[in-house]
């Protein structure tokens, strides 16, 4: 809630503790630990089939860790009763990869939803507040649009809309500029970012545009795929100058760093 | 200003020249009373204000109960001229409404909207035959070239499909119908026995569940089940592939998605069906059989009078209905997935209208061939 005193920089918000995630016996990510603070915008990244859905859908509680724990504020998410997580999960605002919203129902009945389950507003007060919330995304008049009527970086916004129906503490994004121009790619990342600023909410996105991450991350991940485990944690743009890691630094730069880096030693 | 009463309020008060300040006050949260926005409407209308400044000195907390709130002032304002100011407002809640007011309002271009009573009209319903008669019509006229392309051998179809949907339509439906054909097979004899009985008649009852059955019910039957199964199946996966946009790389790829698609569901079910009438018949008899048995006629008996009104027309019959029957389910699956919108809720109606319009038609088809085969004679 943006009334509430802004948590102290640097607090930890949500912490990976020794996280093992495993399809059967296909280990997909092993011994993961990271920290992410109270309004950091936080990365998650690396290359494709690295398990970046798949650390953000163990997050979420799609799946089930093979091993470790996940704790939001210092609680363990992965040893809460579903009751605990469905509390937990009414502080999040979640939009997936190709936005999630409900094609069967306009934007506004999209939008109303979380609304009229979580909050005690009535009718006329859920409708100013789901027009608020369009306008926000710069979507204000779209109410009676169904997902189909709009284009795909409307739709994203839309989803976001509704992600931040309950003005949420944490905002998931699973990769929320793939498939848009570089100019809607940009003004969803300033949304991103004035959102986090105003809201004094927590910030987790899976992604790899290397602008978005450069422009608007705080702080980073990046999970490998050869040796299954992160292999680099920090701001994106010191991991790019001084990761230890020739694969974090080739990424950061668009596969030039390690060259640049083998010819000045 | 007291703040006793820590529900959300404002008041319009008035200052020099045309201006006045909005003053909030109390808790601009959820779970509070509902500040009335028509109220301020009615303080500014028909006033001189040119200027409105929002004051929020008094205001306790926040969320986005007061940015619904300041937005709507702002839209208000806006559309009457006047000058609307924020100028010490918390600085998240400053910032989120320039975002939130930083694009227009759309304005949707109106269409008509289609009432319930619409929807009941008559003539509205009539009015959309044609066009449907003709998208029925392009349909099937597009399977017809498929089929010549097929036996020319120009066509894309893949066998492998083709075995595929065999065995949807065929192995995967056995259980459901092995339980419906025996239980119609019961049916028709209890129907029967108890009107025979009364002339001590009982063992007509094997006649009357073997012609019934393979004549009429073991075709029937059969082809309302696959319609409910295979029928809506067919339209579920073409409409879901119009929603993944693979029909529309099907046909870019240059393959007729008429050809790759719906040519091998229908030579499947086809194939299919008059094996399955076929095993139905032979359960709706063992079925009647069931029945009979329980009246007192023994096995014997009912295999000797069954063999004896057996005639190959009867057999004929249903044969041929199924054949019509399942050219009929998969053609009306098909087109009601290829023809399906491109949302979830567009699939659904696709798979319903894929069974709603099959059984249609295999009753118009059943009446149709009963009425010619009774003037034919056979």
């Amino acid at each position: 809630m943006a009334t509430n005193p802004p948590k102290a920089e640097n607090e930890i918000h949500i912490a990976i503790r020794d996280l093992t995630m495993a399809y059967g016996s296909l280990v997909i990510q092993r011994d993961l630990n990271f920290d992410i603070n109270h309004g950091d915008i936080f990365v998650i990244m690396g290359g494709s089939g690295c398990g970046k859905s798949t650390l953000l859908k163990h997050m979420l509680g799609l799946i089930t860790p093979t091993s470790g724990d996940i704790c939001y504020n210092g609680k363990s998410f992965v040893n809460a009763s579903p009751q605990q997580r469905d509390t937990m999960r009414q502080t999040w605002g979640i939009t997936y990869q190709s936005g999630g919203l409900f094609s069967a129902m306009t934007l506004a009945e999209n939008i109303a939803l979380p609304l009229q389950l979580y909050t005690p507003y009535s009718t006329a007060e859920i409708a100013d507040i789901l027009a608020y919330k369009l306008a926000l995304v710069g979507l204000a008049g779209y109410q009676d649009y169904y997902p189909v009527e709009i284009s795909g970086g409307m739709r994203k916004r839309a989803a976001l809309a509704r992600a931040i129906a309950l003005d949420p503490e944490i905002l998931f994004f699973d990769e929320p500029s793939a498939g848009l121009d570089p100019i809607s790619s940009r003004l969803l990342d300033d949304l991103i970012v004035e959102l986090q600023e105003s809201l004094g909410a927590t910030v987790v996105m899976v992604t790899h545009e290397l602008p978005s991450i450069f422009d608007i991350a705080t702080n980073s991940v990046y999970l490998d795929s050869d040796s299954r485990t992160m292999i680099g944690y920090g701001n994106p743009t010191y991991l790019r100058d001084h990761s230890d890691q020739a694969v974090v630094r080739q990424f950061l730069a668009r596969g030039i760093a390690a060259q640049a880096k083998d010819a000045h030693p | 200003m007291p703040i006793n009463d820590e529900s959300p309020r404002f008041e319009v008060v008035p200052q020099e020249q045309g201006k006045a300040s909005l003053v909030l006050t109390g808790n601009w949260t959820q779970g509070q009373p509902r500040a009335d926005f028509s109220r301020l409407r009615s303080d500014l209308y028909g006033s001189t204000v040119q200027h409105l400044s929002v004051d929020t000195a008094g205001l306790v907390s926040w969320d986005s109960t007061l940015m619904a709130f300041l937005l709507q002032c702002h839209n208000y304002t806006q559309d009457e001229n006047i000058e609307f100011l924020t100028p010490d407002l918390p600085a998240g809640a400053d910032k989120l409404l320039r975002v939130a007011t930083a694009v227009k309002t759309h304005t949707r271009p109106e269409s008509p909207a289609i009432t319930w009573i619409d929807a009941l009209n008559p003539a509205q319903l009539i009015a959309t035959v044609p066009a449907y008669f003709r998208e029925s019509l392009a349909f099937i006229g597009e399977v017809g070239i498929a089929l010549g392309r097929l036996v020319t051998g120009k066509s894309n179809t893949r066998m492998s499909d083709f075995k595929h949907f065999c065995y949807q339509a065929g192995p995967q439906a056995f259980a459901i119908i092995s339980l419906t054909s025996v239980l119609v097979g019961m049916i028709l004899a209890y129907l029967g026995a108890v009107q025979l009985q009364q002339f001590g008649a009982e063992i007509y009852v094997a006649d009357l569940v073997v012609i019934g059955t393979l004549r009429e019910m073991g075709a029937l039957m059969t082809a309302i089940v696959m319609a409910g199964r295979t029928g809506a199946a067919y339209a579920a996966q073409l409409g879901t592939m119009q929603t993944n946009e693979e029909i529309d790389a099907i046909t870019t790829m240059g393959i007729s998605p008429i050809e790759f698609l719906v040519v091998p569901r229908i030579l499947a079910l086809i194939a299919m069906m008059p094996l399955l009438t076929i095993y139905a018949d032979l359960l709706g008899v063992v079925g009647g059989g069931i029945v009979a048995g329980g009246m007192g006629i023994t096995p014997l008996q009912y295999i000797n009078q069954a063999e004896s009104s057996l005639h190959f027309s009867h057999l004929f019959v249903g044969l041929l209905k199924s054949v019509v029957f399942a050219t009929l389910i998969a053609i009306a699956g098909c087109r009601s997935g290829i023809n399906s919108g491109r949302s979830s809720a567009a699939v659904g109606q696709a798979a319903t209208e894929a069974v709603v319009t099959a059984i249609v038609y295999l009753i118009l088809a059943d009446a149709a061939i009963n009425i010619l085969f009774q003037q034919l004679g056979i």
